[in-house]
């Protein structure tokens, strides 16, 4: 689907340099320990198998999706598989549906991931303690990052939702709230929701995982010092939490920004208001098997991995620091 | 007491799902929401008789093979990046990790093609290959981690004593990260069992997987609540149950093996 990312793109870490300087420092001809030839390749040939299938079952899909994108299919037209070099790039930078899908994907996932980073760092924090029953309480906090995305996008939309008979007007009947068309009304919070619940023990199991982690010696010597729970946790917690946060919203995005599932089930890219909830993946999915456009739908999918792969080398940068970090403590 | 009641709330919806599915229809549509009733299994039988056997059969088979399939490839390129790495072992480990990030929906149109000119539409066999190769970084990012574990004097000692490749892994690596490998069988079952997206467009006319059964349910046999529910907590209970088994390795599968 993309251009790998290679190794000169790479991280930026001081782990990574230092080993770059050494490879570096090493004169060019066989060095001493240097495997050549046939030992290298023994080496290598574990890894082979592995390595040619992710090779193909990713660069050639993307081949083909760039040949199409430089045509002018449309399957409803007959003679319309001709060669139109940059014209469907055109069409999709000037539609502003596309711009539009673009402001939905960021304001979903970027709220989906926020909200629920909030509040499984809310719940870690909680579950990081000793009570009755932690381990039944743990399980019931991740059961929801388990259930199929797809059920839980028609459970949300029939039994929560629903305007007469769902458990939100039941909650909030009490507060004058009544028959809200939920899905239609508020088709972006609705996906955000449902989006949250889904994602939040995903990030809290990570929180929990950095809270565990933490060294019992600097707590200690921060009670010791005199400092109160919320110094401690602003001076000492946060800031050996922040990694763990960031690693949770990045793994978080990458996934999230993929949803369609949910979308296709709840709100049909649209709720009441067009297409407010139309994100790059519900996007191209009308182009191409809804107004059969193969090759607009081609060209947008081109863009559209150009512009991840730009943000994930960022967030590659980001995360090999991250990963060294991890590894070092290990 | 305020986490009990935090995940309590949060759990409701999936406790509210396996309530309605012992519902007849007529309690699941109720103002206010009726938690006594007569419970009935009448609608997971009907869940049965509507078809749902050949699409947890096909879930089933696409599953375990490309389980297999990423374990076989994942474990011997695992080791080559960590017990005995080749060169350039951490450009290779976040090659795997950029096809990741990749938004699959991009391709879905040449895939479909493909799959057209192939004759894989509506076979397994396509939703297998996708699979194995979306969750074939996952694994490899998994299984080096759990490699990395194992004691470098172990390994020296097999090798001392002349121990070739095939008897180092069998003898002294497998027994070590065996409970590493079912963790990572178990998280890649997890989003196999639950991808919709490449499900829907390849097989949903004739092979449908579970998801997609779910979807087609609800828009031919219209909204009945019960009977949706009693589908849906059919098509959750595997994954529910194996995650809750797996789920101390969870954490680590999911932050692709950079946290414990």
């Amino acid at each position: 689907m993309a251009e790998a990312l290679t190794a000169t793109d790479l991280p930026a870490d001081p782990t990574v340099r230092g080993w770059r300087r050494r490879r570096s420092a090493r004169p060019a001809g066989p060095a001493p320990k240097a495997l050549t030839g046939r030992r290298a390749w023994v080496r290598r040939a574990p890894l082979m198998p592995a390595l040619v299938y992710m090779i193909i079952v990713t660069q050639v899909p993307f081949l083909v999706t760039i040949w199409y994108s430089l045509r002018s299919w449309n399957t409803l037209t007959p003679g319309s598989n001709r060669w139109a070099g940059l014209n469907e790039y055109k069409l999709v930078f000037t539609d502003p549906n596309f711009r539009s899908a673009i402001l939905n994907t960021v304001v979903i996932t970027g709220s989906a991931v926020i909200l629920s980073m909030l509040l499984a760092t809310a719940l870690a924090i909680l579950l990081n303690r000793k009570f009755f029953g932690r381990g039944v309480v743990r399980t019931l906090l991740i059961t929801p990052f388990l259930v199929m995305p797809v059920a839980t996008a028609l459970l949300f939309k029939t039994t929560v939702f629903d305007p007469i008979f769902g458990l939100l007007d039941w909650i909030l009947g009490p507060f004058g709230v009544h028959q809200v068309n939920w899905i239609g009304s508020y088709a972006t919070p609705a996906v955000v929701a449902v989006l949250v619940w889904e994602w939040t023990p995903f990030m809290m199991l990570i929180v929990l995982a950095g809270l565990q982690s933490e060294s019992l010696e600097s707590l200690e010597a921060a009670r010791v010092d005199g400092a109160n729970a919320i110094q401690t946790f602003l001076s000492i917690t946060f800031p050996h939490l922040r990694r763990y946060i960031e690693l949770g919203m990045l793994l978080g995005s990458i996934y999230v920004l993929q949803t369609f599932g949910e979308i296709f089930v709840l709100t049909q890219g649209g709720g009441g208001h067009g297409s407010a909830t139309t994100n790059l993946p519900y996007y191209i999915y009308e182009l191409a098997f809804q107004q059969f456009n193969v090759s607009e739908a081609a060209a947008a999918g081109v863009i559209v991995v150009i512009g991840t792969e730009i943000v994930a080398t960022i967030t590659l940068r980001l995360l090999s620091g991250l990963f060294a970090a991890a590894e070092g403590l290990a | 007491m305020v986490t009990w009641l935090l995940a309590i709330i949060l759990f409701f919806p999936v406790f509210w799902m396996v309530l309605t599915s012992f519902k007849k229809e007529g309690d699941a549509y109720t103002d206010p929401p009726r938690f006594v009733f007569h419970p009935t299994f009448s609608e997971f039988s009907q869940v049965f008789s509507s078809g749902a056997g050949p699409p947890f059969l096909h879930s089933v088979f696409v599953s375990l093979v490309s389980v297999v399939l990423v374990l076989a490839l994942g474990l011997p390129a695992a080791y080559a990046l960590s017990v005995r790495p080749i060169k350039r072992w951490r450009a290779t480990l976040f090659f795997f990790l950029s096809t990741k990030m990749l938004p699959y929906v991009a391709a879905i149109v040449p895939i479909y093609i493909i799959a057209l000119h192939t004759g894989l539409l509506d076979n397994d066999w396509a939703l297998v290959i996708l699979y194995t190769g979306f969750n074939l970084p996952l694994a490899v990012w998994m299984i080096r981690s759990f490699l990395l574990e194992v004691p470098r004097e172990l390994l020296e000692a097999a090798r001392i004593d002349g121990a070739g490749l095939y008897v180092e892994l069998r003898r002294v690596i497998l027994p070590i990260v065996m409970p590493g490998l079912a963790a990572t069988a178990l998280i890649c079952v997890i989003f196999t069992w639950n991808e919709f997206f490449f499900a829907y467009f390849l097989t949903a006319t004739k092979g449908p997987t579970v998801p997609v059964f779910l979807v087609s349910f609800l828009q031919s046999e219209g909204e009945y609540w019960a009977r949706l529910a009693a589908a849906a907590t059919l098509a959750c209970l595997p994954v529910i149950l194996a995650g809750w088994i797996a789920q101390k390795q969870l954490v680590r599968g999911l932050s692709l093996g950079a946290l414990k």
